[in-house]
């Protein structure tokens, strides 16, 4: 297997706060990779600073050969990393078939392209497209309410539609989960597991771990800023160190 | 559309009850819906209230007039210069302000605006002719004119498209096919995967730049478009009444443009259009009430009412129809935040619910009251 995503020596301090220390991170093209951590331990941060939110103090970022750091949020989309946001970033005003369609369209047109005279209405391979994603997260049939409306849960499978749709080398996600009933987060497990999703490298950031021992092919255990564990679920499992900062604490959480 | 073009040409018309069928107010009216259904573009779509529009206006102005002193007293290169020019200005302004968003790209856009009004009164003088405003001379070269031969031999000469005079009626028409096809390039946009990317700008900027857009060509392109609508309408102003003068370009100016859009409805497609009706209808209308023809609309009540009545409703209009403007604009922000638009759709909802509609029925009626209020 070959490195997909390298993240090497990445250093990024708050002010006074030490957000994440000399993480260093390989994770293998075709894996899924479950980042696991009690609150507050850096996942996010270090999701953020892979996709361009958030830049490291030093380190080095590599996807697929090329550095990400200083690139714009929107190269890094096209370059192949896509994430899925924990809190729902959606477009509240508009309908969930237009939400789903917006990043068909970011992958066909690239970062700009001015069409004021193409009607939207003969997009007829984007929309199918897009409805064939909503389709696969049950979500077609209320595809025309606003994005706004709907619970917090379908807001989760939105999101997750709107990074699936964009056929990404590398997504990464944020509590794919969170917030959702047990009966869809069985459903969301399967459809990452699924066929049309098994060619796509993964990393999860996740509390649940159903979630994580379900879907993880290796696991990374980030605490205090520190990857202190990397190994498959069983290691993570018998590992002392995890216990102790981890799990031993909140074995069996469902959040 | 096609309902649309019907209700605009046949606007002399339908439009002769309410006392607004005169050529003057109705060249205002499809005027000054070409600018708002152009800021509405940029408003609308991106959710960037730009407070300069008013700059677009002025160059366009400007720009025509020169086009018909240098060129031709025809109004189509006029019209088509003073649209390129606001375009340029629009893609240097839109360029630096669009560094901000909010309020900053807001304050922006005024100062900028302000500039160009300050320069149009002093520096530029020489350009602009500062406070007399540029105006047609008789000695003025007219090059493509000269070609053929035209010479004005007495008083200054008119606005023409091709031996047609620009003045009265023909004005109206001219201008109402120029807001026709303005209306219909704003549909397609509407309608455009361009349109919807501008909508999911507006309803989260972050989430798009995540998605893979760049956002600022968009944005761009979107305030160059608008600037154009401006030009447009600008240099149609200087086609009906060829001068052009430095208050086109005050910030009042571009604030009005904002108020028309809000209060037809921000976003929606006719909104606009409505409101810039509005309130140049109660602008020359309203304002031309006075106490006699007050009591003259009333005399059918009783002495004491009618007086009562009068008294009620004099610091409304007259040189107080700003008071009845504004009156109405904050009832309808507070009320009903999408502007009338929103209004209409509201009580089609209601007539709906009384009669008990299907849901298709409904959907077709609140199509054919937009189209019957595109007026």
């Amino acid at each position: 297997m070959s490195t997909i995503l390298d993240i090497d020596g990445v250093n990024k301090t708050f002010g006074g706060l030490h957000a994440l220390s000399d993480v260093n991170l390989k994770i293998e093209a075709g894996e899924t990779h479950a980042i696991i951590g009690p609150n507050g331990a850096g996942k996010s941060t270090l999701l953020n600073c892979c996709i361009g939110r958030l830049i490291p103090d030093n380190g080095s970022v590599t996807f697929n050969g090329k550095n990400m750091i200083g690139m714009k949020a929107h190269d890094i989309n096209h370059a192949g990393m896509v994430r899925v946001f924990q809190t729902p970033e959606i477009f509240p005003e508009l309908s969930l078939l237009q939400n789903v369609m917006i990043p068909a369209l970011a992958k066909r047109d690239g970062t700009f392209t001015f069409n004021p005279f193409k009607a939207l209405a003969k997009e007829k391979e984007i929309r199918a497209e897009a409805m064939d994603t909503l389709a696969d997260f049950e979500l077609d049939k209320f595809h025309h309410k606003l994005a706004g409306s709907i619970s917090r849960g379908d807001k989760r499978r939105l999101e997750l539609a709107m990074g699936l749709i964009q056929h990404p080398t590398l997504l990464l996600l944020d509590e794919p989960t969170a917030g959702m009933a047990r009966h869809d987060t069985n459903r969301t497990i399967d459809l990452l597991k699924s066929e049309k999703m098994s060619n796509m490298t993964k990393v999860i950031i996740e509390h649940d771990m159903h979630v994580v021992f379900s879907l993880a092919d290796r696991i990374s255990v980030l605490a205090r800023g520190h990857i202190i564990a990397t190994g498959t679920p069983d290691e993570i499992k018998n590992d002392q160190k995890v216990k102790d900062a981890y799990l031993g604490e909140g074995e069996g959480d469902d959040e | 559309m096609l309902v649309f073009a019907a209700v605009v040409l046949s606007a002399p018309i339908w439009l002769t009850p309410l006392g607004a069928s005169y050529p003057d107010l109705l060249q205002k009216f499809a005027i000054f819906g070409i600018f708002a259904i152009g800021f509405n573009i940029l408003f609308g779509l991106t959710g960037y209230l730009s407070f300069g529009h008013a700059t677009f206006l002025g160059v366009g102005s400007y720009t025509a007039v020169w086009a018909f002193k240098l060129l031709s007293m025809n109004v189509i290169p006029a019209i088509l210069l003073g649209t390129a020019m606001s375009g340029l200005f629009a893609l240097a302004i839109g360029y630096l302000s669009l560094r901000r968003s909010g309020i900053y790209f807001s304050i922006l856009t005024l100062a900028f605006a302000q500039m160009s009004y300050s320069l149009a009164y002093s520096v530029l003088t020489p350009i602009t002719n500062g406070e007399t405003g540029l105006q047609l001379s008789q000695q003025d070269p007219r090059v493509i004119d000269g070609l053929f031969g035209v010479v004005v031999k007495d008083g200054l000469p008119s606005t023409n498209l091709f031996t047609i005079s620009m003045s009265g009626l023909s004005g109206f028409y001219f201008c109402a096919v120029m807001l026709i096809i303005a209306f219909y390039i704003s549909l397609k946009i509407f309608r455009s995967p361009f349109g919807l990317k501008l909508r999911a700008i507006k309803s989260n900027q972050t989430r798009m730049k995540y998605t893979g857009f760049n956002t600022r060509p968009y944005l761009l392109s979107s305030f160059v478009i608008s600037g154009m609508y401006a030009g447009l309408a600008g240099s149609l102003m200087a086609v009906t009444d060829p001068l052009a003068g430095a208050e086109r370009m005050q910030w009042t100016a571009s604030g009005e443009v904002v108020l028309m859009t809000i209060l037809g409805g921000a976003g929606t497609l006719v909104g606009p259009l409505l409101g810039a009706t509005i309130i140049k209808y109660f602008e020359n209308i309203f304002s031309a009430l006075n106490l006699g023809e007050l009591h003259k609309i009333f005399a059918s009540l009783p002495d004491t009412l009618e007086n009562i009545v009068v008294a009620i409703i004099n610091p409304f209009v007259g040189e107080g129809w700003h008071l009845m403007l504004g009156t109405l604009f904050m009832i309808i922000v507070i009320f009903l935040p999408g502007g009338i638009m929103e209004g209409l759709t509201r009580v089609v909802k209601f007539i709906k619910g009384i009669l008990g509609f299907g849901k298709k029925q409904a959907v077709a009626n609140v199509e054919v009251t937009r189209k019957g209020e595109a007026k």
